[in-house]
């Protein structure tokens, strides 16, 4: 029955004969939103998507806590036939209110909210235009909607418009779905050019701000506040994991009929619902959110000090400074190495291998958090610039060797 | 104009040597048979690059469930628009 995936398992146990498996890392204890203990280790999280460092936060613990208490562990079904609860009610409104859109509606994880919400908007008839390097949550519900689906150019905004015209005589409505930030390279869509393709065609337009929510925007609410098209934007999708610090995910509009989709939504149906003490600790979580916007602040500074420190040491990273600043090696070997040799310096990242990234380029993923102090920013610039001279991969002068390719 | 089977193929050969892992024997030895994945060693997500190199090279838009069906260069000839090629009489 497995015997398919023989040559992946194969790979997988050379990958696992050059050290730690990457793709199987146990933290034995989870020390603050920045550390954890691996075999008896202190090792510093950057590679958590932990922007906002909220997993500790006290008065969402505290909040998350006495729900569980008063409500229990789980609520052992789904909302369409088990019932739903007040936090679950309490955090649509929630997330609503502070998107300024009119309806929400919650999903157990950020993945079944992206499949959920494609399947239900798109239907036989439509077609969904993807960005290239769309999140495999977005493909696998383009699969599931039973939409014509056609990728156009990753940020390419004529790519989009070419396509559209091509499709214009096509039946049915055409759905655009971008993120805001790319979980890979951290690059950021160009969302008011979007936006303008979007007008001029007729088109719907989702965004899925798992990686901006809380990240961009003078008030969190993501890239589509930053580039000042909200109005613009039909659907928002995103997460609880990253910025709050929590599980579920979410689709936001002001559509009217919005709350059919609780009965089309297959992923929100046929799975049982959040657990009552996640909603009320994600509801506090975005009360946290809006109120202390120097979280977003300190956030972003670290990201700039990481990317400004290996940039200089010459590494080639993604194109903007980000919350996700990824450092682009020539092979899977290399970056296998690099991130073994990271662990041992005490410093956990995330290994992305192709086909599972952008160009298929080899590539270690870091993720900054608020919570990060000014020391281990530092610390980890050190332990990269170190390692990648231990490689060979950067030249005296601070230029990077060419590792693309 | 419809183009024909081998005017799209050369144009696919074109697109196919600038692929990195795609040997310049490899793309001379492409033939309407060829595999796509097996004999140019693409993967899935190669295999949708390449396609999209070509949709913006004809022009055109070629559905991903269009794509999933694509196997051999002949195949994808026909998803660009080629006339397909007459049978021998």
């Amino acid at each position: 029955m497995l015997g398919k995936y023989a040559q992946l398992k194969d790979q997988l146990g050379t990958l696992r004969e050059t050290g730690a498996d990457p793709f199987n890392v146990t933290f034995d204890r989870i020390l603050s939103p920045t550390t954890a203990e691996i075999g008896g280790r202190e090792v510093l999280l950057l590679g958590t998507n932990n922007y906002l460092g909220l997993t500790f936060e006290e008065s969402c613990v505290g909040k998350a806590v006495a729900a569980l208490q008063a409500d229990g562990t789980g609520t052992t079904g789904s909302r369409i036939a088990n019932g739903t609860y007040g936090a679950h009610v309490a955090l649509e409104k929630r997330i609503a209110r502070f998107l300024h859109r009119r309806d929400a509606m919650v999903f157990t994880t950020g993945y079944q909210a992206n499949l959920g919400a494609l399947s239900a908007l798109a239907g036989r008839d439509d077609q969904l235009l993807l960005d290239a390097d769309s999140h495999a949550s977005i493909y696998d519900g383009s699969r599931l909607s039973e939409a014509t689906v056609t990728r156009f150019r990753h940020n390419d905004p004529d790519d989009l418009y070419r396509r559209l015209r091509h499709l214009a005589d096509r039946p049915g409505e055409k759905l655009i779905v971008v993120e805001g930030i790319y979980s890979m390279l951290g690059d950021v869509a160009p969302l008011r050019e979007f936006a303008a393709v979007k007008r001029e065609t007729g088109a719907y337009l989702l965004v899925d701000e798992a990686h901006s929510l809380g990240v961009l925007g003078e008030h969190g609410r993501g890239l589509a506040e930053q580039a000042g098209v909200e109005e613009d934007v039909d659907f928002v999708v995103g997460t609880f994991s990253k910025s709050l610090g929590s599980i579920g995910g979410f689709l936001a509009s002001s559509l009217p009929g919005f709350e059919v989709l609780r009965l089309i939504a297959r992923s929100y149906m046929f799975t049982a619902s959040l657990p009552p003490s996640v909603a009320a600790g994600v509801t506090q979580a975005l009360d946290v959110l809006g109120s202390r916007p120097g979280l977003r602040l300190a956030l972003n500074h670290n990201a700039d000090r990481l990317y400004a420190g290996l940039e200089a040491a010459g590494f080639k990273l993604g194109p903007t400074p980000s919350p996700i600043v990824a450092v682009r090696l020539g092979s899977a070997e290399t970056a296998i190495a690099f991130w073994n040799m990271l662990l041992a310096r005490g410093l956990y990242v995330n290994l992305a291998l192709p086909p599972a990234t952008p160009e298929r380029q080899a590539l270690l993923r870091t993720s900054v958090s608020a919570a990060h102090n000014r020391e281990e920013i530092d610390f980890a610039i050190a332990a990269i610039t170190a390692v990648g001279e231990e490689l060979g991969l950067l030249s005296e002068t601070g230029a990077a060797l060419s590792p693309a390719k | 104009m419809v183009a024909s089977e081998e005017d799209v193929i050369r144009n696919i050969v074109g697109v196919a040597r600038t692929l990195e892992g795609v040997t310049p024997e490899m793309a001379a030895s492409i033939t309407p048979e060829t595999n796509i994945v097996r004999d140019l060693s693409l993967d899935s997500i190669a295999v949708m690059d390449f396609i999209m190199e070509l949709e913006t090279e004809f022009n055109t838009v070629i559905p991903l469930e269009t794509v999933a069906e694509i196997q051999t260069v002949a195949d994808l000839a026909r998803a660009l628009g080629a006339e397909p090629a007459r049978a021998p009489i």
